[in-house]
């Protein structure tokens, strides 16, 4: 954290952009969110088949986070790690649902 | 009556299509694989011996919009690490929605459907474990992804396409959407019992 807070911009290193430190130094542990958006074609019981059966979710969980991509637009269905998430995104492309990932923080 | 079941005894699931419907569905998943299969998944403007090279995937969005929607942008803020994610998941995600619907067309295929469909009249009875059954839900997603695409399906549309004149090519595309959404959603049903 010396860097960061160090009185003087001199002392940074000169080749790290402060964009990298803040992510290396501040945020290195801000999980990651698989988000499934909401798309005219899939069918609700598919899409809570689908969160079920590659989760594990029961049947009550799944349903509510159906509703909220059919109602909300988007619902954010799993988080953890970078690569468990793309792990998470690739699944959901396989089943044909609309799914992106970012950090938990970002809007 | 749902369109697919499971056995009572075996746990399968099974169907019964007309000649004519299991043909339609032959030919969709056909279109599929073909499709799959039709866009360079490297870009062609590259140098040739830099493309030869490289065995890895695509990084750029498809052109088509099936693929597309096939292929979602997993960052979309990203456009580095979301060109890194495609370069080495889209080619495993083809290949798995290809084989998938080629599933489809052997299990028409083994249950009697005719390489050419002469005969009227003919029923094809379909009966598939659990693990093949899986596999024709998820295909009938890309398959109905596919036509709604085309069509440019959009939320709350119904009434649109059913004022269309029956005679309209777009209005008999849509008629299939439906059905082949129909039969997914008794699938879904099927399996979930």
């Amino acid at each position: 954290m010396g860097v960061v807070s160090a009185p003087s911009p001199v002392e940074v290193e000169p080749t790290l952009d402060p964009d990298v430190l803040d992510q290396v130094v501040v945020r290195p542990a801000t999980p990651w969110v698989t988000i499934v958006w909401n798309d005219p074609v899939n069918l609700m019981s598919y899409v809570t088949y689908v969160f079920q059966h590659h989760f594990g979710y029961s049947k009550k969980k799944a349903e509510k986070l159906m509703m909220e991509v059919h109602e909300e637009g988007r619902s954010v269905v799993s988080t953890g790690s970078r690569e468990e998430m793309e792990r998470d995104v690739q699944a959901m492309h396989e089943y044909g649902l609309w799914a992106t990932m970012q950090r938990e923080d970002q809007p | 009556m749902s369109a697919f079941q499971r056995h009572r005894r075996s746990g399968h699931v099974i169907a019964t299509f007309t000649g004519f419907e299991a043909d339609l569905l032959r030919s969709l998943a056909s279109q599929l694989v073909e499709l799959l299969h039709s866009e360079a998944a490297v870009p062609e403007d590259r140098d040739p011996f830099e493309a030869l090279m490289d065995f890895t995937g695509p990084t750029t969005e498809p052109e088509d919009p099936v693929l597309a929607r096939l292929f979602p942008t997993a960052y979309p803020d990203d456009e580095e690490a979301a060109g890194e994610f495609r370069r080495f998941t889209e080619g495993a995600l083809r290949d798995g929605k290809a084989r998938a619907a080629a599933t489809i067309i052997d299990t028409l295929e083994e249950a009697g459907l005719p390489d050419e469909l002469t005969e009227d009249g003919l029923t094809i009875d379909v009966e598939m474990d659990l693990d093949t059954a899986h596999t024709w839900m998820r295909s009938f997603t890309d398959i109905r992804l596919a036509l709604a695409t085309r069509l440019g399906v959009e939320d709350g549309d119904e009434e649109y396409w059913y004022a269309l004149p029956e005679d309209d090519p777009r209005a008999q595309a849509h008629d299939i959407y439906d059905w082949v959404g129909y039969l997914q959603e008794t699938l879904v049903g099927a399996l979930s019992r």
